[in-house]
C-alpha cells in the first residue's frame, strides 16, 4: 500500500509513539515570533531549562507588531531578541530586516520538501507548500520544540484536493481557497492534511501555492501540502545549488516526498476551476463566501493588502496593474503591507511602490499589523474592512469591525470604488 | 493534576474562535493571570454576558462542534485556566486548541451530538454542575434535581498528559 507525503515524513521523522496513535516526530524547523514565544522563553528559564536544542534549527522573527508600538510590545519583542542573542541563533530578524513570518521565511530558503516544520502560529501550515509537513501549535509544544527539538501529532488523514481546468481571467489562488473553504466548512477538515494536486497547482507559482496552503487551517486542516516539482525546486535553486549537480537532480531528489499512486486518501474532491468566479467573505467565518458579483456595492471604509495570505510581490502586481493611473474613492483609506523588505524592495524598483502611493494608499512597512487587529490599520467600530488576509472572526482587525476576505485584485477594485467590486473590469 | 468539574457556562453555538476565547489585542500581555479580566470579551451570543455571574462561577464549559478554531494562541487554554475553567465539553475541537487544552494538563472532552444535546437541556438549570471521572471516564451532570451519566472517550496520550500535568514535564522526562 503506498503513502502519501505525509505519511512519509511521518515514518522518516518517527522519535517515539509511547500510545498507539501518539506519533512524536524531530523537528527540522521550530519557528519563533514575539507574541508566542515570550512565555516559551519565561517558562523554560523559570525551569532553569533556558536551552534550545539547536540554534541553527530555530527561526525568530519579531513581526506581529513591528516596530513595537507601546512598552508591552517592546517587551515582547525584547524578550524574543535578548532570548535570541543569547541563545546565538544565526537567523533572528528584527527591525529592518523583518517581515511576516510566512513570506519571510520561504524567501530565506528554510524550507525544504520533506521537512517537519512547527510554529506558535496557526498559518504555520503555509510551508506545506514545497512538499512538507508545517503545523501550527500552541506555546507549550513550541516550549518542548525549543528544548527537545520534538513534536507530538495524531498522525493525520490526508484530503486530496483535485484543481482541475484552467483559472479564468481575474480569478486566483485566493479565490479557489475560499470555494474550496467554502465546500469542506470550517472544520472540514480537522485533523487531516489537505493535499493540493492537479493541472490549477501544477501552473502556479510558489507564492500562489502559499496562498492555498495557508489558508487550509480555515478549513480546520494540520498541513496544507502540494508536491515538490520543478517550480519547487526554481524557488529554491539559490539555496540548494551546492547540494545537487543540476535542477534535474534536485527534481528528481524531491520526487520521493511524492505521495504515492496508490497511497490512500480519507477523501478526495475533484474542483474545476474554470467557472470559477472572483470570491469574497460576508460573514465572520472563512465559509461563507459569496461571489463578487453578489456582494458588489456592499460599501467599506478601509482596504488592506498584505499578510502572510496575499502580501507578496505577484499580488502587488496584480494590485499594481489594476491601480496605475487610478484613484481610490475619497470614502475609502487604502494600506498596502508589503510581507518582507525583500518585497518591499522589489516592488520599488519596479515601480509598483509609486503607484500604490499615487493611487492614494498608505504604505506601511512589513508586518503582520491590521491582519490581527494590533496596529497599522485598526478598525473602530462598526467599520467594515475589505482585507487580503485570512481571517474574518469578529473584531479580528479591531473590536465591532467586520473584515471580508478577498484576492488582491478584489481589494484593489474594493479601493478604486470604495466598495466590493468586480475586478475583472479593471485588468488590463 | 488539575481538579475538574464544577459549575457549568454553557455556550451554545458551534466554531466559537480563540479571538472569541481571547482576543488579539490582550496577547500583549506576558503573564497568564493578566489576561483573566478578558475572557470571552468578543463572544456575541443570546444571553451571555462574558462578565456576568456564570462565567466567574464557571469551572467547565459545555458547548458545540469545533470549538477552539482559529489562532493556535495557546492564551485561549490559558484564559479559561486563569478564570477557574479547566474543562470543555464539546461535540468536536480544532486540532490546535483540543492539544493545547491536554499540553495544559486540562480536559478537552468530546462527546456526540445527542449527549451534547442532553447536557444542553440542564442550560436552564440555574444549579447545573458538570464532574468528571477522568480513571473512570464518565461525566456526569447535575441539575434542578436531575441527574445524567455519560462515559468518554480520551486517547491515551492525552489523557497521560492530563495525569502528568502537561507536555513539557511529560517531555522532559522522556526525551
Ligand atoms: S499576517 Fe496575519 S495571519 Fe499571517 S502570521 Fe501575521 S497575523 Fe497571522
Amino acid at each position: 500500500m503506498g503513502k502519501t507525503t505525509a505519511e512519509k515524513i511521518f515514518a522518516g521523522h518517527l522519535v517515539d509513539e509511547p500510545f498507539p496513535g501518539a506519533k512524536v516526530l524531530r523537528l527540522d524547523v521550530v519557528m519563533c515570533h514575539e507574541i508566542t514565544t515570550p512565555i516559551a522563553i519565561a517558562d523554560l528559564v523559570a525551569r532553569g531549562k533556558d536551552r534550545v536544542f539547536d540554534p541553527k534549527k530555530i527561526k525568530a522573527v519579531i513581526d506581529h507588531v513591528t516596530p513595537s508600538k507601546d512598552s508591552k510590545t517592546a517587551t515582547q519583542a525584547k524578550i524574543l531578541r535578548d532570548w535570541a542573542r543569547r541563545q546565538s541563533i544565526p537567523d533572528f530578524f528584527d527591525v529592518g530586516a523583518n517581515g511576516v513570518c510566512h513570506a519571510l521565511f520561504p524567501e530565506k530558503g528554510f524550507i525544504r520538501p520533506g521537512y517537519t516544520i512547527i510554529m506558535g502560529d496557526s498559518h504555520t501550515c503555509t510551508h506545506g507548500a514545497f512538499g512538507a509537513f508545517a503545523a501550527g501549535v500552541g506555546t507549550t509544544d513550541l516550549e518542548v520544540g525549543i528544548l527537545k527539538g520534538v513534536c507530538a501529532f495524531r498522525e493525520p488523514k490526508t484530503i486530496r484536493i483535485n484543481l482541475n481546468g484552467a483559472l479564468p481571467k481575474g480569478v486566483y489562488a485566493k479565490d479557489v481557497i475560499l470555494h474550496v473553504i467554502s465546500r469542506l466548512g470550517v472544520n472540514g477538515a480537522t485533523d487531516r492534511v489537505m493535499e493540493f494536486r492537479g493541472p490549477v497547482v501544477d501552473a502556479m507559482t510558489m507564492e500562489s501555492r502559499m496562498t492555498l496552503t495557508n489558508m487550509a487551517i480555515e478549513a480546520g486542516g494540520t498541513s496544507g501540502i502540494c508536491m515538490p516539482d520543478r517550480v519547487t525546486v526554481e524557488y529554491l535553486w539559490p539555496f540548494i545549488q551546492g547540494e545537487f549537480p543540476s535542477k534535474e537532480a534536485a527534481v528528481d531528489e524531491y520526487r520521493k516526498w511524492w505521495s504515492d499512486e496508490d497511497a490512500v486518501y480519507d477523501k478526495v474532491f475533484d474542483f474545476d476551476v474554470s467557472e470559477l468566479e472572483p470570491l469574497v467573505t460576508f460573514g465572520y467565518k472563512p465559509d461563507q463566501v459569496k461571489t463578487v458579483t453578489e456582494m458588489a456595492g456592499t460599501p467599506v471604509d478601509q482596504v488592506y493588502l498584505g499578510s502572510c495570505t496575499n502580501g507578496r510581490l505577484e499580488d502587488l502586481r496584480v494590485a499594481a496593474g489594476m491601480l496605475k493611473g487610478r484613484k481610490i474613492a475619497p470614502t475609502v483609506r487604502a494600506i498596502l503591507s508589503p510581507a518582507t523588505p525583500k518585497i518591499f524592495q522589489d516592488a520599488l524598483k519596479e515601480g509598483l511602490i509609486e503607484i500604490f502611493m499615487e493611487a492614494g494608499f498608505c504604505v506601511t512597512n512589513p508586518t503582520c499589523g491590521a491582519c490581527l487587529g494590533m496596529s497599522t490599520g485598526v478598525l473602530a467600530e462598526g467599520e467594515v474592512c475589505a482585507a487580503t488576509t485570512n481571517r474574518n472572526f469578529q473584531g479580528r482587525m479591531g473590536k465591532g469591525g467586520m473584515v471580508h476576505l478577498l484576492s488582491p485584485a478584489s481589494s484593489a477594485a474594493a479601493a478604486i470604488e470604495g466598495k466590493i467590486a468586480d475586478p475583472r473590469k479593471y485588468l488590463p | 493534576m488539575k481538579t475538574f468539574g464544577g459549575p457549568v457556562l454553557f455556550l451554545d453555538r458551534d466554531d466559537i474562535n480563540t479571538d472569541e476565547i481571547i482576543p488579539a489585542r490582550y496577547l500583549t500581555e506576558i503573564t497568564k493571570q493578566d489576561l483573566k479580566p478578558y475572557i470571552l470579551e468578543d463572544l456575541k451570543l443570546a444571553g451571555f454576558d462574558p462578565k456576568g455571574d456564570t462565567t466567574k462561577q464557571a469551572r467547565v464549559i459545555v458547548t458545540r462542534a469545533n470549538f477552539g478554531c482559529g489562532s493556535s494562541r495557546e492564551h485561549a487554554p490559558w484564559v479559561l485556566e486563569v478564570n477557574g475553567i479547566t474543562v470543555v465539553v464539546a461535540e468536536s475541537f480544532a486540532r490546535i486548541f483540543r492539544q493545547n487544552m491536554f499540553n495544559c494538563g486540562m480536559a478537552a472532552i468530546e462527546l456526540p451530538k445527542p449527549v451534547i444535546d442532553t447536557l444542553f437541556s440542564f442550560q436552564g438549570c440555574a444549579d447545573a454542575t458538570v464532574s468528571l471521572d477522568l480513571a473512570g471516564q464518565t461525566l456526569t451532570i447535575r441539575g434542578s434535581g436531575r441527574e445524567e451519566s455519560f462515559s468518554f472517550e480520551i486517547a491515551p496520550f492525552d489523557k497521560a498528559l492530563v495525569l502528568a500535568g502537561g507536555w513539557v514535564d511529560y517531555a522532559d522526562t522522556k526525551y
